[in-house]
């Protein structure tokens, strides 16, 4: 594992400027926005990348939740089964149909519902029970990180584009903003909180945080926004080879959040063992006081 | 041409939040690793 990080690493860094040179040489220049527009390979892999994090942070919270009883741990399976199966099959049902906003495709939803069984499944097969909150604290953490500079390059590119660096009351910006606010509140208890109901606290957070992202995703359609449309599943156009270079580039910042949350894990893992250390330390300083009271008193 | 500044600033933005970031993990894991290895020699 010590000697594949260095080569996942260096691979990771190779694939990141390959997409930066694709992102600034390859990619055609936008008609109407020009040269500025090549921020959107960077701004738009941030964005899902922290989406894609906030999700598995709240997969790996509601597991935590319900793991803690096994009657609800099987409840929770099927839950989450039936979600997916009705799910998708509501999709295809066209009095559904008909509710989606315009530009919105039904198979774009059920993708993003089957996702749901998907990550339930695949998080409780590949951690153990005791790592689910190690889980979620790294998520949480390198999703606060890509979601900021989702929050930072946004005005940049929006003060030549719009002509403003913030659209005041934008639903987009704001749940937005509200996102990251939710997710450092999330870490700031954490960091704070010495409280044995600590780890139970942030998932349920965490649990009603993770209902902004699809208010941040689906703002779009559902109300007046200065944000443009989706490129991915909505009603968006984009020119293929500019598709192929921002899939590219979000590829390269998935194999880069999954090293720096591998990172994140192991620091967690490092910082409960260090706090066990101390726990152990201070027991058997505690044991050692009791053990030499009564020589301290026998010569009496 | 301006607009470039913004498309530079954009991208430096970008990795200074990462260095940033990745720089708290390396100063947390030589704390941690310290703090281990204290408890260990106590």
């Amino acid at each position: 594992m010590k000697r594949l990080f260095p080569i996942l690493a260096g691979l990771t860094a190779i694939f990141l400027a390959y997409a930066l040179y694709l992102a600034l040489v390859v990619a055609p220049t936008d008609a109407q926005q020009g040269e500025v527009y090549r921020i959107i390979y960077y701004h738009v892999p941030s964005a899902w990348t922290a989406f894609l994090l906030f999700f598995i942070n709240f997969i790996a919270s509601i597991q935590y939740l319900v793991n803690r009883k096994p009657s609800t741990k099987a409840a929770a399976r099927w839950v989450v089964l039936v979600i997916g199966v009705v799910g998708v099959i509501a999709c295809f049902l066209p009095q559904v149909q008909a509710m989606l906003p315009a530009g919105m495709r039904p198979s774009a939803v059920a993708t993003t519902v089957l996702l749901i069984p998907l990550f339930y499944f695949l998080i409780g097969w590949l951690f153990p029970e005791d790592r689910l909150d190690v889980l979620a604290v790294t998520t949480a953490e390198v999703g606060v990180v890509f979601c900021t500079i989702v929050l930072v390059t946004g005005p940049i590119w929006a003060r030549p584009v719009w002509g403003i660096w913030w659209a005041p009351g934008d639903i987009r910006l704001t749940s937005t903003l509200v996102l990251w606010l939710i997710y450092v509140s999330y870490l700031v208890l954490r960091r704070f909180s010495n409280s044995a109901q600590t780890q139970m606290l942030a998932a349920a957070l965490a649990v009603f945080g993770a209902l902004d992202v699809p208010l941040v995703y689906f703002s779009i359609w559902f109300f007046r926004t200065q944000h443009p449309q989706p490129v991915i599943g909505g009603g968006g156009s984009m020119d293929p080879r500019m598709l192929h270079v921002l899939v590219i580039s979000w590829m390269a910042f998935l194999c880069f959040a999954f090293l720096v949350c591998w990172s994140r894990f192991r620091l967690e893992l490092l910082h409960r063992e260090v706090e066990e250390a101390h726990a152990m330390e201070s027991l058997e300083g505690g044991v050692a006081a009791k053990a030499s009271l009564p020589l301290n008193r026998s010569p009496r | 041409m301006n607009a470039v500044k913004f498309l530079f600033a954009a991208y430096i933005a970008t990795w200074v939040i990462h260095g940033v970031y990745l720089g708290s993990l390396v100063r947390r894991f030589g704390k941690l690793r310290r703090e281990l290895r204290d408890v260990g020699k106590k």
